[in-house]
């Protein structure tokens, strides 16, 4: 069985929403009360820990996506996909075609969702990423989805164009729909064609849905409605046991997408929507205002990929990428070949796909692309880094004056930071699009925010309950309230200090994993790749050098606590 | 240090202080004269700590006046008046991050004394301590006797002429505490030190101090020598208090 480390339907086109998606270890940081370890101790070893931090980041390597504007003539054409296979597919489609004709390329592949992929096309982080008319059409317009094909195509066009002056191209040609499936020998046994003759011999059936298409109006409930759906028995399955189950008979229906490559796999027969229930879903490369404006040629080319896709092709292309494991780069191309818009000798650059041969073996796999894994652990390192120690920088000096504030001032205050720990980071980072684009920025921002709740608290803690006798006693001999701060309460507070920032460190190393999701790159990018194309190797490629960079980062902050505790405590 | 008559070096006059709803000083005078020893005797929440930190200005008074050396406290520098004025507290307040010999030269170092460490290391002497042995100890590797030692010579290290201390033998055993109060009162002798500190232990009290100050709900029952105290208790409070010190006059 594949592995999932998330909600369990990476592979189809996320219209589920706004906040849905996969947050790598951000809930435990909503219980950072919990952290305390009470031992007491010296500052100095805390500044010393931060200023080695500081020095690091000078000598990491240059980042992988760090981006220089060309001259604007031949401007570098910024391609995105969503965190799914079909997107990964559609979008290193799209790069391939631009660079066969030379046009230079970023690939910023796996973004976060719709708002985000969306949010970085309309403010021109991006400028190209695959959509599907419907999602357009209910996720972005929030209108009700109605109309045929055609119908919502012109809907989503003009709509798109007059508000944002985004364009969407002529449709590729297939769309990616729900699709209702049945074993054959099953379809064979009803007689099932259509959904009216599913809905027929609905009681001798039991369907295992996924527990999203359980509750969506959009799913089972609008289904039902439509067609007079009644199984037998509804059972609520994950993406990555559904097709399974229904091979193995545990279940009759399930619920799928028109192009799933597991369609192909389990060889099933998909029942069609004769009364035009499900919203068209019709996949278009959806291009931002700039490239249109300043690269028509570009913008041409890939017009050219418009209509060249059905659905058999499409489903065929998703067995090769999720089912068979082939390398994405290598299954875009033989598609476009096969299209003739690739010619035979032009290899396809290394992307996000498994582009390099291995011999099989997980360590084979990684040694193959150690590179490439350095430049993500390099990256990884510098987003927590940076955001950690702008977080300490602010965290500590905040926790350190509201020490001084009323009790209850203080604590809204804190709870206030706290608060930040709870606004979904899909959210967040689609809220910063418009002031800082995609990229590091945004992501170093949205760690910085989440890392400031565990070190001010306690910060605030610390400083507020060190040594009660000795903090009376240096006040009657004499220390005035600062000499009181700084030779009392911070050192005796230092290792609750530290061990708030070290709480915080392996938080932002495993939320960092979340700014793939915005194109910030690090270890997020092989999880995020890896989850869409359901590639095990390629998401342990990133969540095991996550979680060992967790364990360091927390054992190397473990030191600096000890050093920071005062001898007299130890 | 003056001829009579004099205000003493320490004097309280009419001090009122409320925490909250609770009355702890209720209008209480009292003057200590240079070189005397007065104990604050009384129960638990007679207000007798509260008196004893008015002297250093750790208690913020309402009403009446408070005078080290003559000086209105309410207008001098608090922070300078706690420099002059030793403080042993409770349960010796060492600094658990400093060493022994840092803890004692807190005050000099204060004061910005160059000599601070050769004081500490004389102070540490004075209540028995070798410097050498104990100095670079961190108050953790003490015991209760001799943390209770170094917190009274920190409050003596910069030489005060002042010194407050706040039940400053209650946590010890029998042995170490009379082995401490004797020390302690040669030493206070010897240095012509004047002290106030607070005990809830008439024997203590009768032990170490010329004068001793019975409180009673923020008041002051009475104020007198041991021997007056005991041939004529002012009231019946303080009799009951020798009777059951078992303190009777003779």
């Amino acid at each position: 069985m594949k592995i999932r480390l998330s909600s369990p339907r990476p592979l189809s086109p996320d219209r589920r929403g706004k906040g849905e998606c996969f947050i790598p270890g951000l809930t435990s940081a909503r219980r950072a009360d919990a952290y305390a370890r009470v031992r007491e101790g010296g500052l100095r070893a805390v500044v010393a820990a931060i200023s080695i931090a500081f020095l690091l980041p000078l000598l990491l390597s240059r980042p992988s996506h760090a981006q220089q504007q060309p001259p604007s003539s031949s401007r570098t054409v910024v391609i995105a996909s969503k965190p799914f296979g079909e997107s990964y597919l559609l979008a290193e489609m799209f790069a391939q075609v631009l660079e066969a004709r030379g046009i230079r390329v970023d690939r910023r592949m796996g973004l976060g969702a719709t708002e985000i992929a969306f949010g970085a096309l309309r403010t021109g982080a991006i400028d190209v990423y695959p959509e599907y008319t419907g999602t357009g059409l209910t996720a972005i317009l929030h209108e009700e989805p109605r109309g045929d094909a055609g119908a919502v195509f012109g809907r989503v066009s003009r709509e798109f164009e007059a508000r944002w002056g985004v364009h969407w191209l002529p449709p590729l040609g297939f769309e990616n729909t729900y699709a209702i499936a049945v074993r054959k020998e099953t379809a064979r046994r009803y007689r099932l064609k259509t959904l009216s003759d599913l809905a027929r011999a609905s009681p001798q059936l039991t369907a295992g849905l996924t527990p999203d298409f359980i509750g969506r109006p959009d799913g089972l409930p609008g289904l039902t409605k439509a067609y007079g759906l009644r199984p037998r028995a509804v059972r609520s399955l994950v993406q990555a046991v559904k097709y399974r189950a229904l091979a193995e008979g545990a279940v009759d229906v399930v619920d799928g997408y028109s192009t799933d490559g597991m369609l192909a796999k389990y060889d099933l027969a998909v029942l069609e929507d004769d009364r035009g229930f499900f919203p068209p879903y019709q996949a278009a490369a959806m291009v931002g205002p700039r490239l249109w404006r300043e690269q028509p040629r570009a913008v041409a080319e890939l017009a050219r990929l418009s209509g060249r896709l059905d659905v058999a092709t499409m489903r065929q292309l998703n067995r090769r990428l999720e089912v068979d494991g082939e390398p994405v780069g290598k299954v875009a191309a033989d598609a476009l070949r096969e299209m003739g818009l690739l010619r035979g000798d032009s290899a396809p650059r290394a992307s996000a796909g498994r582009a390099v041969a291995d011999d099989g073996s997980f360590a084979g796999y990684v040694w193959a692309r150690r590179g490439e894994l350095m430049r993500n652990v390099m990256r990884h390192l510098l987003l927590v880094l940076v955001s950690l120690l702008a977080a300490v920088a602010v965290a500590v000096p905040a926790g350190v004056a509201l020490e001084r504030a009323r009790p209850t001032a203080a604590e809204a205050a804190i709870r206030g930071a706290g608060v930040l720990q709870t606004i979904p980071s899909i959210a967040l980072l689609a809220f910063m699009i418009p002031l800082l684009g995609i990229g590091v920025a945004p992501a170093l921002v949205a760690l910085w925010l989440y890392s400031l709740y565990p070190i001010i608290r306690n910060t605030y803690s610390g400083v507020r309950d060190a040594g009660p006798e000795a903090v009376q006693a240096a006040r009657a001999l004499g220390m005035s309230p600062g000499q009181v701060l700084r030779h009392v309460r911070l050192p005796l507070a230092a290792p609750l200090i530290m061990a708030g920032i070290r709480t915080a460190a392996v938080i932002t190393v495993g939320t960092a994993t979340l700014a793939a999701f915005i194109g910030a790159g690090g270890l997020g990018d092989p999880i995020v790749a890896g989850l869409a194309l359901t590639d095990t190797r390629m998401i342990l490629s990133g969540a095991i050098p996550a979680a060992l960079l967790a364990l360091l980062v927390d054992a190397l902050l473990g030191l600096c606590e000890r050093r920071v505790t005062p001898g007299g405590l130890r | 240090m003056a001829d009579d008559p004099t205000p003493g070096v320490l004097a309280a006059r009419g001090v009122s202080k409320r925490y909250g709803q609770s009355v702890a000083l209720d209008g209480v005078s009292l003057e200590v004269r240079a070189g005397e020893c007065v104990a604050l005797v009384g129960e638990s929440g007679s207000g007798k700590t509260t008196l004893l930190r008015c002297f250093n200005r750790m208690t913020e008074i309402d009403s009446g006046s408070v005078r080290v050396d003559g000086a209105d406290v309410s207008t001098a520098d608090p922070v300078e008046l706690r420099r002059r004025v030793g403080y042993v507290p409770q349960e010796g307040g060492l600094l658990p991050h400093w060493t022994v010999l840092r803890n004692v030269a807190l005050v000099p170092w204060l004061r910005k004394d160059a000599e601070a460490p050769r004081r500490a290391a004389e102070a540490l002497e004075w209540v028995g301590l070798d410097p050498g042995r104990f100095g670079a100890r961190w108050p953790r590797e003490l015991s209760g006797g001799q943390r209770q030692r170094v917190a009274i010579a920190r409050a003596l290290a910069a030489s005060p002429r002042i010194v407050l201390l706040d039940e400053p033998f209650g946590a010890l055993d029998a042995i170490t505490r009379a082995e401490l109060q004797t020390s302690f009162d040669a030493l206070r002798r010897r240095l012509g030190i004047t002290a106030v500190f607070v005990t809830h232990d008439l024997h203590e009290a009768a032990l170490l101090a010329d004068r001793i100050a019975v409180l009673r709900h923020g008041r002051i029952e009475q104020v007198a020598s041991t021997d007056a105290l005991t041939s004529s208790p002012a009231t019946d409070y303080v009799r009951d208090l020798l009777a059951r010190s078992r303190m009777v006059a003779a």
